[in-house]
């Protein structure tokens, strides 16, 4: 990809970091692709950050490990990154600026695009709705995926984020027809061990013919980290828009790009925003995420499901925080689930899909499916402070209706969430899963499904069998009275 | 890239000094690029430029504008992506800061941050924005019928129609001369079909100069449009959400902000209050957010009917669209341009409401371009300015008297989202100091899918007392109802600690009500789901009414416990759930309907009160 014109300079001004400083140079552009050639001969790719008459500010993005000032030779090529895009890349592996890496060749291309992309024109873009089934009921049932959405996984380090991702990838398919995905794994600074699961994964299922690898190892240089999203995501629109492909990006660990990006930041002396990372973040990412929608008139679609580990499973910190602000909602790895042994550990509460209101509902999935969603939601939010409560009071004290609240939350993440690595439930049984699970709540508990639905799926006999078993273990005991209402009324003025 | 052949820039002297409109612009100095860091720019060579005059960057012109000006540098920050940009390029100046066109056209329309419309671009370069695009903002071609309201020699003061253009089904667009112009009629056009470009009139002004009045004019996006005199907001904007409207409104000319950390609710509020409220027109601005929400809006809003005008909704509203991939400059330029554009529908005496999603992005945007100016930062990096610049936007707010004398206003909604959701951080901390309204949003209730996740006690509006008598006027009970719930609300608040702590078994009957009729305030009346037809949209007389329901409830239930019945009977009414769910059952202006539930509530409630009577 690298081509043979454009003016060449011997010696660098500096070298610091990441970056070098090349000076009296003309007719250089912003952005634009430098190579450099070092002492061996060997070259090396960079792009221009800050050009002014006098210096060139260029990062290097396979490090600077082993350049001198002296004997080094630049050559600005003119252009942009680019890369040459086909979907003969199917099926190989790359690195970060999409080089071979399976010692194969460069597949044949015709074209070449630019890697920064352009921005999709908001009013060109068609609104995702398409549902898809991923076989997972928290997804499925809860925060459901639609065609076209920017997706995430927050997890935190040792959770099985990857199995679900695997197991995303295995099992996504629409509804109405049965188009496969086109998959673009897209790994940055993730373990070679990570890289290995994932494309055994993909031999073992068969689909290794229908997924482009981009990988940029733990052990590459960090810059190279900062091209690696950009380079899967023009393959990515390429397919998409170009040949009409149903494509899948899987992007982990967004948080070691992030890394790499206040790396740079810290390396040019940038005023840094919170926690070092440079103030732009926010945009950065969102040139990236952006980059998942359909457009008008076009069959193909880009969904994306970025992971990214929580720093100390910090929701808050700035890389999840800013994640969350641009992508449509987001799957929350909850790591006390996951030490109750509940596969796939998708948290019920902070886990949240916003373009599930367009993609499910009658004539998507079905019509009971929004308000059911609403209502587990609210009832097993009910539980978690009922939980708090029976922590504080022990479990014994609590009123017969609490009582049956935290049997319904046990059958929710028994039932419901927990299911095996390799299941695959349809949207039917979700749904239906769904209804043996509330239908423990008797149904003066649930004012957000409508009577219309009650009638049609309520389990009549699992609300009895919840309750006569409440009951049965209540009159066993003795019934005890906790506190005498005077004193809770002093307790409250106490509390004043 | 496509036009690579063309990023050589050609020879300084090739470069003629034409300006977008094609006129020769004689006294154009063209300045030469020495740096490039990203968005901004410096050039030498521009001695005599202005401070946000706008200029034409390298060989694919990209739009600019001047920031700081230093002996002969100036720093440009441009509106377009800078790759390929080179030191020796081209600046070409217009000397003219950076203007919105404002005419007909503009209803329905959707625009990037500087006024380029989305649909046109479509046309030219497909799916993608690619940069240099130059599209103007309104419809050269199209007809407009065009009536005059006033024949020559009459006299037409500032800010007065000279004719009026149905825009859209719903809105009547009054052809305003430029703020400042007025005079005696000395030419009017007649009645007919005229396009945006066509002059409808000239006016003679006390001097003896001649104003010529076209059907669309320019106005610079960072001035403020004049008017004559501020006004005092007192008459509510209704938004048929009834968290606001009953507990926390907006007045027609008022600021709000909402907070709120992701996955909250701010866009669904937004796009909830851009429906149904009852301004004229309603600038959405989408800034440095999601493509796929202006998408649905796009999508959404031609569908919708307005309940008053029985038009499309998308005939009252503009959108400003500069998403969080576009160029971020372009980001900061975009709340300027939406507000001006609501400042000129002010100006014609309507109620214009502004939706700013986010105003926190628009910060970011400043804080951006600040560290690439290296200029030294306040708190978490965001410029010392932040602050001034956010009292310059939401002062740009209020009821008016307009020049021609007659009444608008303009209100400012704006979403802030906060990183981590913690409000002390500076835009919401400053925010906080510009705006009298303040709706924070709870991710404890957004995690329960409580939608809107109004946080009932932290927010609050200042404008509560202000149009306390709008209230009395119509509905006299309401305001008592109001503090009465409100009451039954914070006293759950309280006793919930001890809930937390005890059970709620330990409680009294009467405190045990208090939690009940709590809940059912929560289910039934502050929770509201935009997807269902009916809870959508709630007017005022039926907000009185649920609200009036469910306090007679905890009146009457009270006075039954006092008389020695236990709570699990009120527990076990029919009326708890018919309370809760009446707001999607009971449809607005169904009388019937109304009438039906206050007897089934009032019926159930005498039965019990029979059983108790001494």
């Amino acid at each position: 990809m690298i081509q043979e014109h454009g003016l060449e300079y011997v010696g660098l001004g500096k070298i610091d970091g990441p970056l070098v400083f090349v000076r009296r140079i003309t007719d250089v552009g912003y952005n634009e692709v430098v190579e450099i050639i070092d002492r061996e001969g060997h070259p090396r790719i960079g792009t221009v950050l800050d050009v002014s008459d006098e210096v060139a500010v260029v990062q290097i993005l396979e490090g600077t490990d082993g350049l001198s000032n002296a004997n080094t030779r630049v050559r600005f090529l003119g252009r942009p990154m680019r890369l040459p895009v086909s979907s003969e890349m199917l099926g190989r592996v790359f690195d970060g600026l999409g080089r071979p890496l399976d010692n194969c060749p460069m597949p044949f291309s015709g074209e070449e695009r630019d890697i920064q992309g352009d921005p999709i024109n908001p009013w060109s873009r068609q609104y995702p709705r398409d549902f898809i089934q991923t076989g997972l009921s928290a997804i499925d049932g809860m925060n459901t995926l639609v065609r076209g959405q920017k997706l995430p996984i927050f997890s935190g380090n040792g959770i099985p984020h990857n199995r679900v991702a695997a197991q995303i990838v295995r099992q996504a398919k629409l509804l109405q027809e049965d188009v496969q995905f086109t998959i673009i794994f897209c790994g940055m600074g993730v373990k070679n061990d990570v890289a290995q699961f994932f494309v055994r994964n993909f031999e073992e299922t068969g689909v290794i013919g229908k997924v482009a690898l981009f990988l940029s190892l733990a052990n590459a240089p960090s810059v190279e980290r900062l091209l690696t999203p950009r380079t899967a995501l023009t393959l990515a629109e390429h397919l998409a828009f170009d040949l009409g492909m149903h494509v899948l990006v899987i992007m982990t660990d967004m948080t070691n790009y992030c890394e790499s990006l206040r790396e740079i930041g810290t390396a040019r002396g940038e005023i840094p925003a919170r926690k070092g990372y440079p103030g732009y973040l926010y945009s950065d990412l969102a040139s990236i995420y952006e980059r998942a929608g359909r457009v008008k008139g076009g069959e193909g679609s880009i969904t994306q499901v970025p992971v990214l580990t929580m720093p100390n499973d910090d929701i808050s910190h700035p890389v999840p925080d800013l994640t969350g602000y641009i992508t449509e909602g987001q799957i929350v790895m909850d790591r006390e689930l996951f030490q109750r042994s509940v596969y796939p550990p998708i948290a019920g509460l902070p886990s949240l899909s916003r373009l599930m209101k367009d993609g499910i509902g009658k004539g998507r999935t079905r019509d009971d499916h929004p308000t059911l969603a609403s209502q587990l939601f609210a009832a097993y939010s009910k539980v978690k402070q009922i939980r708090g409560l029976a922590a504080v009071i022990g479990e014994e004290e609590l009123a017969p209706l609490d009582k049956i609240y935290l049997h319904f939350g046990d059958e929710f993440e028994q039932k419901f969430l927990k299911q095996q690595e390799f299941e695959d439930r349809t949207i039917t049984q979700t749904l239906e899963l769904g209804w043996d699970v509330i239908s423990i709540l008797p149904k003066s508990e649930l004012p957000r499904l409508s009577d219309e639905f009650l009638n049609q799926y309520y389990r009549q006999d699992v609300a009895e069998r919840a309750a006569n078993k409440q009951a049965g273990k209540s009159d066993s005991e003795a019934k005890k009275v906790a506190v005498p209402a005077q004193d809770a009324a002093k307790l409250e003025s106490d509390q004043e | 890239m496509a036009n690579s052949g063309a990023r050589f820039c050609p020879r300084l002297e090739e470069r003629s000094t034409v300006a977008e409109n094609g006129q020769i612009n004689p006294g154009a100095k063209n300045g030469i690029i020495a740096r490039i860091s990203g968005p901004i720019v410096d050039a030498t060579g521009m001695r005599s430029a202005g401070m946000y005059e706008v200029v034409e960057v390298g060989s694919l012109r990209l739009v600019g504008e001047v920031i700081r000006v230093s002996g002969d540098v100036a720093t440009i920050q441009v509106y377009e992506d800078t790759t390929g940009v080179k030191p020796g390029d081209v600046v070409l100046r217009t000397e003219s800061p950076l203007v919105v066109r404002l005419g007909p056209g503009l209803l329905g329309s959707i625009y990037d941050g500087i006024q380029r419309p989305l649909d046109q671009i479509q046309k030219h370069s497909g799916a993608f924005i690619r940069r240099g695009e130059k599209v103007s903002p309104l419809d050269a071609e199209k007809k407009w019928l065009f009536k005059p309201l006033v024949k020559e020699g009459d006299a037409v003061g500032k800010g007065k129609p000279v004719g009026v253009v149905q825009e859209t089904g719903s809105v009547e667009h009054r052809i305003l001369p430029k703020p400042g112009e007025c005079g005696t009629v000395v030419e009017i056009v007649p009645e007919g079909e005229y396009t945006v470009e066509s002059r409808v009139a000239r006016l003679k002004g006390e001097s003896g100069a001649i104003y010529d009045v076209f059907m669309a004019h320019q106005w610079p996006v960072r001035n403020p449009r004049p008017i004559l005199e501020r006004r005092y907001a007192d008459a509510p904007l209704i938004t048929g959400q009834r968290v606001i409207d009953a507990f926390f409104p907006l007045a027609r000319g008022g600021t709000a902000a909402i907070p709120g950390g992701f996955g909250t609710g701010k866009t669904m509020m937004q796009h909830a209050l851009a429906k149904w409220s009852d301004a004229d027109i309603i600038v959405y601005i989408g800034c440095g957010e999601r493509g796929n929400e202006m998408t649905d809006v796009l999508t959404d809003f031609p569908k919708l009917i307005d309940p008053r005008s029985g038009r499309s909704l998308m005939e009252r509203t503009v959108l400003v669209a500069n998403t969080s991939n576009m160029p971020v400059a372009a980001r900061e330029v975009s709340i300027y341009t939406g507000i001006t554009m609501a400042e000129y529908y002010r100006d014609m005496g309507y109620d214009v409401a502004i939706m700013a999603d986010s105003t926190s992005r628009w910060a970011e945007a400043l804080r951006e371009l600040a560290g690439r100016l290296e200029e030294m930062p306040a708190e978490e990096g965001f410029p010392a300015y932040l602050a001034t610049r956010l009292a310059q936007f939401y002062e740009r707010a209020g009821a008016v008297t307009t020049l021609g004398g007659g009444e608008g206003s303009v209100s400012i909604v704006g979403a802030v989202s906060p990183p981590g959701g913690d409000f002390s951080e500076p835009v919401t901390q400053h925010t906080r100091r510009f705006v009298r309204c303040f709706w924070a949003l709870d991710t404890t209730l957004a995690n329960a899918r409580h939608y809107p996740s109004i946080n009932w006690l932290t927010s609050y509006s200042e404008y509560a007392e202000d149009i306390r008598s709008w209230w009395e006027q119509r509905e006299p009970s309401f305001p008592a109802l109001r503090e009465e719930a409100m009451e039954v609300l914070q006293l759950e608040a309280r006793l919930q600690q001890i809930v937390k702590l005890v059970g709620p078994d330990v409680l009294p009957d009467t405190q045990r009500f208090v939690l009940i009729v709590a809940e059912i305030i929560k289910n039934g009346f502050l929770q509201q789901s935009s997807f269902d037809k009916v809870d959508t949209y709630t007017d005022p007389e039926r907000q009185v009414f649920l609200l009036g329901l469910m306090m007679e409830f905890y009146r009457r239930g009270k006075a039954v416990i006092a008389a020695g019945s236990p709570v699990v009977r009120l527990h076990e009414m029919k009326a708890v759930r018919k309370l809760s769910v009446a707001k999607s059952t009971v449809p607005n202006g169904d009388k019937q309907a109304m009438a039906d539930l206050r007897r089934e509530v009032g019926e159930e409630l005498e039965a019990l009160e029979a059983e108790y009577q001494k």
